[in-house]
């Protein structure tokens, strides 16, 4: 069995946004701690089963690599990718600085 | 324009209607009552009136267009479409044209179906009510007051409304049966890996499968039989063939041995008039020479919760995807992380970033094993328990939803209020199976549609299509 989590702070909020890249408002904040608190609360349900002995399933499919002949076959040319870019500059993507700072 | 696809694509192929009569009759429609219901996020009129006179040209060349030759079809708008706008009602993907189409796009278009629009949908398929979408909510044919269910609200008001007699939506939860369901029309999730998802935009991948609308269950079979099978460009398909679904589907019922699941039936919050539609749907079944009886089907209880954890943990990684660099919306920033959190949180609405905030916090260090792990274990125990009561029964019966359609915005506040309305499809998704809804009844007050679900287990499509047309045939009693 494994033991239920304790609740939802809005510290842990703010760290799992930084994780998921997401610059919330304070608003958000608040209001995600509480809804995420309730939701999490009602899936504290599963946590309390006792699965000791249950492996996981990760697919409902018992998959294993799919392979293919290493043969060259048309795709998507370049150009017509970086169309749909926000910012490309001499056949690549442009974006803001990535070093520096962490994110 | 009530004409099934069987109809209108047996007249079409005989040259008895053109295709653009028949696109130009559905366009009329959606002029009519489009601005009430706003099924589409897109109407494709121009592109339908050229691929039904490409239709009619077959027929004259003496060439038959296939077997939905001059079929209007209703794409939902997370499938891409070449060079047509694909958003997933979201302000994140406004504006991008895919560079290729999905496989089931280009096989139902080689088999003469005439795409005619882009279906509203909660955004990134993530809700129950199609209110979740960046360009405004879909809203219920038969009572504009309510909601058409979701995530493929738009795919299902769209069949309800006549806008067109068949349409495409992604289940991963219930996305296809609920709104089924709620507007009154055949909506069905197939095995999973029976449909390609090469070119579905994910959700979450463990979970999503492509599946039919229509107004019949015929329609629905002949739609699905017509798209799934192997593709080399989706991993996860399954290569074995698979059967036909339209011969056969008047086989009965008779020897068929069907379990009414007590935990999907008896679940908190249920409309006792959906209780009662379930247990007509069984004596309709009796009546026509199956055995009925009750199973319990014990973890599905907890499907909810585990549904919650894992599709959310799988949304989170898809979504990662979203990050301002190759596509899509960019709010620009200083640095590359500041431009891609400020592009997420301008281009996601809310509910997207619930879920994201909860997948991400599912996975994460300290609280994997208790959430994500804990909640894979439970999907072995569904699955396990499913394997059970297909040793007695052939196929599960079940509500589709616990209740009618909802007034809109009455659970836009409460999102565990709006989770709960998937509580009867969702394990079906955990496990990989397949299910259908079928209209059964109205309720008494509101005169509002009422579906019944028919569960089968894996590859077990054609099975419950026969038993969906035999709820079709005496529903009437």
């Amino acid at each position: 069995m494994t033991s239920s989590p304790a609740r939802l702070t809005r510290s842990d909020v703010e760290h799992v946004a930084k994780l998921a890249r997401l610059a919330l408002s304070d608003a958000e904040i608040t209001e995600f701690t509480e809804q995420l608190a309730v939701i999490l609360e009602h899936a504290a349900l599963v946590s309390a089963l006792d699965t000791s002995d249950i492996p996981p399933t990760s697919h409902p499919l018992p998959l294993v690599n799919v392979l293919r002949a290493d043969v060259v076959k048309p795709s998507v040319g370049r150009d017509e990718l970086l169309t749909s870019a926000p910012d490309a500059e001499s056949g690549r993507f442009r974006v803001p600085r990535i070093l520096g700072e962490a994110p | 324009m009530n004409s099934s696809a069987f109809d209108i694509a047996a007249d079409v192929r005989a040259g008895r209607v053109s295709a653009r009569d028949v696109v130009e009759q559905h366009l009329a429609t959606i002029a009519d009552r489009e601005a009430d219901v706003h099924a589409f996020n897109l109407v494709m009129a121009d592109v339908a009136r050229r691929q039904a006179d490409a239709v009619d040209g077959d027929v004259a060349a003496g060439h038959d267009p296939g077997p939905l030759a001059g079929v209007p079809l209703a794409l939902k708008d997370n499938l891409c479409t070449r060079g047509v706008d694909t958003t997933c009602s979201s302000r994140i993907l406004q504006g991008w044209k895919p560079p290729y189409d999905a496989t089931v796009v280009t096989r139902l278009r080689d088999a003469g179906a005439v795409a005619i629009g882009k279906t509203n949908l909660d955004e990134f398929a993530m809700g129950s009510s199609t209110e979740n979408s960046a360009f405004g909510a879909t809203r219920n044919p038969r009572d504009l007051s309510r909601v058409p269910g979701g995530s493929s609200g738009g795919s299902a008001a769209a069949v309800a409304a006549g806008f067109a007699p068949l349409a495409l939506g992604s289940d991963t939860g219930g996305s296809i049966r609920q709104p089924a369901a709620l507007c009154g029309v055949v909506g069905m999730k197939p095995t999973y890996g029976t449909v390609s998802r090469y070119g579905l935009i994910a959700f979450a991948s463990s979970l999503d499968q492509i599946g039919p609308f229509a107004t019949n269950v015929r329609d629905a079979a002949l739609l699905l039989e017509t798209m799934w099978g192997h593709d080399p460009l989706d991993s996860t398909s399954i290569a074995s063939p698979l059967p036909t679904l339209v011969q056969g589907l008047d086989d009965g019922v008779r020897g068929l041995r069907v379990g009414i699941v007590e935990e999907l039936t008896d679940v908190e919050g249920i409309d006792p008039e959906v209780r009662a539609a379930v247990s007509s749907a069984a004596r309709a079944l009796e009546d026509a020479g199956a055995s009925v009886d009750r199973v319990s089907v014990p973890s599905t209880m907890y499907g909810l919760d585990a549904y919650y954890l894992i599709a959310p943990a799988e949304a989170s990684s898809n979504l990662a995807r979203y990050d301002g660099v190759r596509y899509g919306l960019r709010e620009e920033g200083t640095d590359i992380g500041t431009m891609n959190a400020n592009t997420r949180d301008r281009g996601f609405g809310a509910e997207v970033k619930r879920r994201i905030m909860l997948g991400t916090y599912a996975l994460s260090a300290g609280y994997y094993d208790a959430y994500y792990g804990q909640a894979q274990r439970v999907r072995t125990l569904i699955v396990r328990d499913f394997a059970a009561a297909y040793e007695r029964f052939d196929v599960l019966l079940s509500p589709t939803s616990p209740t009618i359609a909802f007034e809109a915005g009455s659970k836009t506040a409460d999102p565990l209020a709006m989770y709960l309305s998937d509580v009867c499809t969702i394990p079906t998704n955990l496990a990989g199976h397949c299910a259908i809804s079928v209209p059964f009844g109205s309720d008494s007050v509101h005169n509002m549609p009422i579906g019944v679900q028919i569960l089968g287990r894996e590859l077990a499509d054609a099975l419950i299509f026969r038993v969906a047309r035999a709820l079709e045939v005496n529903r009437g009693a």
